[in-house]
C-alpha cells in the first residue's frame, strides 16, 4: 500500500515511504522528522503549514506526500545557514518581536521568504496580501509586517540574498 | 485521514475507467484543496482519488484574441490571477482569481476545481459566465461542450455524468474595437480575505462605437442553488445608451431575479439587499471601464 517517493527536502534527497491518505504536512512531521512545520487547522486555513514546493508556497495539509516525488521541498528547517546563522528574516522576526506563541511563525517565514524571493522592494500593501493565508492570534500582525519590510529592506541593501540566505 | 486508494492515470481513458470504478466513490483530484478537506471532515466518502495532474495537455493557459481564453483542468488559480492576458482582458476574472482563499491554496486550487465543486457562492463562477464562458466536458472517447451556465444543477451538482471529467474552459475574446467591454467581479464578505463570498456580483457590458449596450451579462454568486443570470436586468440594459435611471432599474431587476437563503454568513433580506446595492456598484464600475478602455 505504501509507496516510495524521493523529495528534494531542504536541499537533500529523502526517501519517504508513505501511504496515500499521507498529507505532505505529515510525512514531513512524522517520516522526515522535520517538526518545524506546523499542523494548526489541517484544512488549509491557517497556513502553519506553509512550505515551498518548486518554488510555491502552499499548505502542506493540502497536498499528498505520494504527489512530492522529485519535488524541491523548502521548510522552516532550510532557513538557517549550514554555518548555524540565522536567515535575516529570522533574524528581524527576533529583533522586531515579531513571534509570540511562536506556533504561526514557520509558515509565516516560508511564506514571507516566497515573497521576497519574487518581490525585493514589496510595498506594505504586498507584504499583507502575501501573508493573508496566514493566521496569527497573538501578534495583531503589525511586528510581522515590520519585520517582512526591514528583511526585504536588509537584503537589498547588500545582506544575504534569499538564496544565499538559505541554508545551501 | 480516512483510507483510500489512489490512482495517476496517464490518460482520459484511463481516469475515465478510474472514475467509473469503485462503486462510484471515486473522486477526481486536481489540486485538492477542497477534496482534502471534505475527506478530513468527513463530509465526503471516497474509494479511490484519481489525480488527473499526470494526464498531459491539462495545464495550457493561452489567450488568442480571434478565440478568446482557454485553460485546462490544471490551471491553478493563481496562475489565472498572475496572467497578463487575464489580468486585461478578463478583469472580472482576475479579481475573483485573487480573492479566491490564499496565495498558498491559489497555488494548488484549480479553477476547474472551483467549477465542479458547484458552490453557489464559488468566487469563479459570477465573471465567467458573465463573460459567456463555455466548458468542455470529455471521458476519453468523446467531447461534449456547453456553456457554463447551463454546466449547474444544484448546489454541488452539476451534469458530469459518472466517468466524466471537465477538460477546460473556453472564454470568448472582448468585443472587438470600436465596440468596447467592460468587466467586474464585485465579492461582498466580511472581510478582506480568507472569505467565503457572502454576494458576488459580476458584469460584462459591451458599447458599441455610439455608446450604446450591445451586450450586458449579470451573473449573479451566492443567491441561487447554482450562480444565475439576471436576465430581465440585462434586457432593461441592452439596446440603449445606458443612463443613471437604467443602472437603478437593472439593480432592482437583479434583487427580483435572486432566491437567497439565509443561513451562518447572512439573512436572505440582508443578501436581496445587497445584490441591488452590488449590481449598481459593478454596473457604474463596469460603464466606466468600457468608456475608459482603448480599442487596442
Amino acid at each position: 500500500m505504501k509507496k516510495v517517493v524521493t523529495p528534494i527536502i531542504n536541499g537533500d534527497a529523502v526517501e519517504l515511504a508513505v501511504a496515500p491518505w499521507r498529507t505532505l504536512l505529515d510525512a514531513l512531521r512524522f517520516e522526515a522528522g522535520l517538526t518545524g512545520t506546523k499542523k494548526g487547522c489541517d484544512v488549509g486555513d491557517c497556513g502553519a503549514c506553509t512550505v515551498i514546493v518548486d518554488g510555491a508556497p502552499l499548505n502542506a495539509c493540502l497536498m499528498l506526500a505520494v504527489e512530492a516525488d522529485g519535488c524541491a521541498i523548502e521548510t522552516v528547517e532550510g532557513l538557517q545557514q549550514a554555518s548555524g546563522a540565522l536567515h535575516v528574516l529570522q533574524e528581524k522576526f527576533l529583533q522586531h518581536g515579531a513571534a509570540q506563541c511562536g506556533f504561526c511563525t514557520p509558515g509565516i517565514l516560508m511564506m514571507a521568504k516566497a515573497l521576497l524571493d519574487e518581490t525585493p522592494d514589496p510595498t506594505e500593501d504586498e507584504i499583507r496580501f502575501s501573508l493573508a493565508g496566514n493566521i496569527c492570534r497573538c501578534t495583531g500582525y503589525t511586528r510581522i509586517i515590520e519585520a517582512v519590510a526591514a528583511a526585504a529592506q536588509q537584503l537589498r541593501e547588500g545582506g544575504p540574498t534569499p538564496e544565499n540566505g538559505a541554508a545551501r | 485521514m480516512i483510507r483510500f486508494d489512489y490512482a495517476e492515470p496517464h490518460t482520459l481513458a484511463e481516469a475515465s475507467l478510474a472514475l467509473k470504478g469503485h462503486d462510484g466513490l471515486a473522486s477526481v483530484m486536481a489540486g485538492g484543496t477542497d477534496l482534502l478537506v471534505e475527506i478530513k471532515e468527513h463530509l465526503r466518502r471516497v474509494k479511490c482519488v484519481v489525480n488527473i495532474k499526470r494526464i498531459p495537455g491539462l495545464d495550457a493557459l493561452t489567450f488568442d484574441a480571434a478565440i478568446g481564453l482557454r485553460f485546462g483542468a490544471l490551471s491553478t488559480a493563481r496562475a489565472i490571477e498572475l496572467n497578463d492576458d487575464v489580468a486585461r482582458h478578463y478583469p472580472g476574472l482576475c479579481q475573483a482569481a485573487r480573492e479566491l482563499g490564499s496565495i498558498q491554496v491559489r497555488n494548488r486550487a484549480t479553477v476547474v476545481g472551483n467549477i465542479c465543486r458547484a458552490s453557489p457562492s464559488a468566487d469563479t463562477l459570477p465573471p465567467l459566465i458573465a463573460d459567456g464562458a463555455r466548458i468542455v466536458i470529455g471521458d476519453g472517447n468523446s467531447t461534449r461542450e456547453m456553456l457554463l451556465e447551463d454546466f449547474f444543477t444544484g448546489p454541488g451538482k452539476t451534469v458530469l455524468r459518472p466517468g466524466e471529467l471537465v477538460l477546460g474552459i473556453v472564454v470568448p475574446p472582448p468585443a472587438a474595437a470600436p465596440a468596447r467591454t467592460g468587466r467586474v467581479y464585485i465579492k461582498h464578505g466580511r472581510r478582506k480575505a480568507m472569505e467565503l463570498a457572502t454576494v458576488g456580483v459580476a458584469v460584462s457590458l459591451t458599447l458599441d462605437a455610439a455608446g450604446v449596450c450591445s451586450q450586458a451579462r449579470i451573473a449573479l454568486g451566492a443567491v441561487a442553488p447554482t450562480p444565475i443570470r439576471a436576465r430581465a436586468a440585462e434586457a432593461l440594459l441592452e439596446g440603449k445608451p445606458i443612463g443613471p435611471e437604467a443602472l437603478v432599474g437593472a439593480a432592482l431587476q437583479a434583487m427580483l431575479a435572486c432566491t437567497p437563503i439565509s443561513n451562518v454568513r447572512a439573512s436572505a433580506a440582508y443578501r436581496r439587499d445587497m445584490v441591488a446595492v452590488l449590481t449598481r456598484r459593478a454596473l457604474e464600475q463596469a460603464l466606466v471601464l468600457a468608456q475608459e478602455e482603448q480599442p487596442s
